[in-house]
């Protein structure tokens, strides 16, 4: 009896239940993927989110496309480029593309994006994206020319991923809510269905343009659900819910590969970590003023133990104040090795031979500055350790509220200098050192069209913001991929999962 | 008993309103939602700009008068986050959250109330052993780890049922297992005490003397009076359902309230966060209200006093 029960209960459950549990994968030609947050909207201008750049490049196109392995701009919407002087350039537009909804891709729907997104009452975010021009002209159905506000060599790489072209006729009729609703754009999938802040639906465009360098999608069908809980993210895994998960914690990630059912990759990230301290002054009179006390903690953190310990993954130790594969990141700087007797000898020098007391602020990876905190302790540094939300960590640095403090910056996947040394070290509010001379070499890098004058500009920061020790930089961060073993797929160093890359195995 | 629900209606409304001014001051002093707002990779500029865009630069009871009475002509205001009327995307969610507490306490009552009942017929027997370490299970228990073990047992495991999502009922099953299992300890020992104290009176003595079915006794004569206070425990509990069912709305991706008051909590979204604490404080308001007058009306003297 119980066991009739039991087998009627199971068939119940498997009968109806099949339109519930819904089986991802290779059968179906569909993608499950989960993601970790709700998204605000998928207009690529109202979104910060790094999951909402990832479905951008999905659905949206730019005039030209970095190649992440060679970090080549390569044309994409554009044919070509053509810097006409330091602040004019100029594009050829590739002709014969169609946005998802038929409309044709041609120089007025590039002025209408360009003007649109520029102006400040539109609010489109983030404004240093977009704040860069004055004005962008048609020339030709299928020639443009975008006129810069100032010197901008970071342009190319602005133009080959966050400013992405939108269909002229279909934005001014639906706006920012539409097209969050019904995105159109002319990348490699359509979106097929939005259910704001839950599940977003992809179909392969079979129409996508031949010459794109991103190359024509293989996986017919991609659904994105927004799973909070990473354990819930794991079982949906082993249950078959979903293909393909990130931003796997190192421990469960190790636990995952352990098994063998699951793809784990590991890929480093463009973030980095580094403490900013305040050698001007701006907190109070403190230790960090003195430039032998910022070289002894240099020397008193083991960044290769915490790397390898708890890092872990692709992180590397970086020695200047950038991601090395930006433009202008040259690690050929002054470095710090892990040398506690030398941090002691320069405390002594610098009139602290039994240490000091310090306040000290983290807003992430409490583990990581718990480890720094130890090191710091062994040569005689102790700290009042805050560990606060972002919001209340942004609001006491700017407001000068700490003598050092530990935080990390993505620099937005730019692959250039300018997105992390340039905002760190140029003068503004996160500037606790104000060199005069740093600003002016990132003023020479950040405002040439010339590589090799940037080049050296950037060096000439960057060497001298490592000897004074203006801020020290600490490592690369690294992030956990879990997928079915039925997907090839690669991670790239800028964080931005291509699924129009992906395939079956 | 006109006076007395008025008093009780103006009591709530009092309530409602310090509840409103005291969660728009947290808010608002817990962090600047400008920064929470522009995300980690904004610039001062942007900052600045959303301060300025969203009049967080005004003071703060300058800033509560004007949602207030936005709110009472029923506009919640728009989400920071989503750019949508906060009345209709609460009124996406309730459903989810509704139908998850409906499931949730009614499991909670089926489930407790005859355990109760069976626990106070033969108290320290058996079966009030298992109803006793049912309930302190269900106490001791933290809802999340009780969550994934259902996940890896019924979803990874077996297969049974799906692990996340609101497609389905199915999707139901595991929340309301959990969400009502959590209520049941309070409501399972609450019957079986009043039960307990019924059972001894004299008129059920009487009742039994008289001659009367067992059933009839239990369940017209003894039930009835000990069930009073459940009745209201459950609306109370009922109303908890509503606005704590955050960690299993979280687990279970149900993308109801509880799991978007969460999720704008962490991004500051005030009028969200506001709109969500005025709704679920008016569900247990409500809720309080008409227990309050259920037992007014079973029980005059506390009317008269």
């Amino acid at each position: 009896m119980k066991k009739r029960l039991l087998l009627a209960i199971t068939s119940i459950a498997l009968a109806t239940g099949a339109s519930g549990i819904v089986h991802a994968g290779k059968s179906d030609d569909t993608l499950n993927v989960a993601i970790d947050r709700e998204l605000e909207s998928i207009d690529n201008y109202y979104n910060t989110a790094r999951e909402g750049i990832v479905i951008s490049r999905m659905v949206w196109d730019a005039l030209l496309y970095r190649d992440p392995a060679t970090n080549e701009y390569l044309p994409n919407l554009a044919t070509s480029y053509n810097w006409v002087d330091s602040k004019t350039l100029e594009f050829d537009l590739r002709k014969g593309v169609t946005f998802h909804n038929g409309e044709k891709f041609d120089a007025d729907d590039v002025v209408y994006t360009l003007t649109y997104i520029s102006n400040p009452e539109n609010g489109a975010k983030p404004a240093r994206n977009v704040n860069w021009w004055d004005s962008a002209e048609k020339l030709g159905d299928y020639k443009v020319r975008l006129n810069l506000t100032k010197e901008f060599p970071a342009a190319l790489e602005f133009l080959s991923g966050p400013i992405v072209m939108y269909p002229n006729e279909y934005y001014a009729e639906v706006g920012p809510e539409g097209m969050a609703m019904k995105p159109v754009g002319t990348g490699p999938y359509a979106v097929t269905s939005v259910e704001p802040g839950k599940r977003y639906k992809f179909k392969k465009n079979d129409n996508y343009h031949a010459s794109s360098p991103k190359g024509q999608a293989s996986i017919g069908n991609i659904v994105i659900r927004t799973i909070a809980e990473s354990n819930t993210q794991l079982a949906e895994l082993f249950s078959g819910g979903v293909d393909w998960i990130w931003k796997v914690k190192p421990d469960q990630a190790q636990r995952i590969s352990a098994q063998g059912q699951f793809t784990v990759k590991n890929a480093s990230t463009m973030r980095i970590g580094y403490l900013n301290f305040d050698a001007m002054g701006r907190h109070s009179e403190n230790p960090m003023n003195d430039v032998r006390v910022r070289r002894a903690i240099a020397h008193a953190i083991d960044r290769e133990s915490i790397v390898n310990a708890l890092v872990g993954g692709e992180s590397i130790v970086v020695h200047s104040l950038c991601f090395p594969s930006q433009f202008g990141c040259t690690q050929d700087v002054p470095k710090y090795d892990y040398n506690p007797e030398k941090a002691k000898q320069l405390l002594a020098e610098a009139g602290y031979p039994n240490g000091f007391e310090t306040p000290f602020l983290a807003y992430r990876n409490r583990d990581f500055a718990e480890a720094m905190i130890n090191n710091l302790n062994a040569v005689g540094i102790k700290t009042n350790f805050e560990y606060l939300k972002y919001a209340a960590f942004r609001d006491k640095v700017q407001d000068g509220g700490s003598p050092f403090n530990f935080g990390t910056w993505g620099s937005y996947s730019i692959n250039d200098v300018s997105a992390i040394t340039s905002h760190f070290q140029s003068g503004g509010k996160d500037d606790y050192s104000k060199d005069a001379e740093v600003i002016k070499q990132l003023g020479i890098g950040d405002s040439s069209v010339d590589p090799q004058v940037r080049e050296d500009a950037y060096k000439a920061a960057l060497s001298r913001i490592s000897d004074e020790v203006f801020m020290f930089p600490l490592w690369s961060y690294n992030t956990w991929y879990a997928f079915s073993k039925d997907v090839d797929f690669t991670p790239t160093s800028d964080e931005i999962p291509r699924f129009f890359t992906a395939k079956w195995n | 008993m006109i006076y007395y629900t008025l008093k009780r209606l103006g009591l709530a409304l009092l309530v409602a309103l310090t509840v409103s001014f005291i969660s728009f001051g947290l808010l608002y002093l817990s962090s600047d939602p400008a920064i929470a707002m522009a995300g980690e990779t904004a610039s001062d500029a942007d900052i600045e700009a959303i301060r300025k865009l969203y009049g967080f630069d005004r003071p703060i009871l300058v800033q509560y008068l004007d949602w207030l009475q936005r709110a009472l002509s029923g506009d919640l205001g728009k989400s920071y986050y989503f750019r949508t009327d906060v009345s209709a995307l609460i009124g996406e969610r309730l459903p989810t959250t509704m139908t998850l507490g409906v499931c949730a306490i009614t499991f909670a009552i089926v489930l407790s109330v005859p355990l109760g009942v069976a626990a106070a017929i033969r108290p320290n027997s058996l079966i009030d052993r298992l109803a006793l370490f049912l309930s302190v299970m269900g106490q001791a228990l933290p809802s999340f780890w009780f969550a994934l073990m259902l996940i890896v047992f019924l979803s990874v495991n077996l297969r049974l049922l799906p692990t996340s999502g609101s497609d389905t009922w199915l999707h139901f099953v595991m929340p309301t297992v959990v969400l009502g299992y959590y209520a049941a300890p309070a409501i399972m020992r609450l019957t079986r005490t009043g039960m307990l104290e019924v059972l001894s009176t004299d008129y059920i003595r009487t009742a039994r003397a008289k001659g009367l079915r067992p059933w009839v006794v239990l369940f017209k004569h003894a039930l009835r009076n000990a069930i009073i206070p459940v009745v209201s425990l459950a609306a109370v509990q009922f109303g908890f359902m509503l606005g704590g069912s955050i960690v299993v709305e979280t687990i279970f991706a149900l993308h109801g309230a509880g799991f978007l008051a969460w999720e704008s909590i962490t991004r500051n979204d005030l009028p969200t966060v506001q709109g969500l604490i005025l709704v679920f404080s008016l569900f247990y308001i409500v809720l309080t209200f008409f227990a309050d007058l259920l037992n007014a009306w079973l029980d005059p003297r506390i009317r008269i006093n």
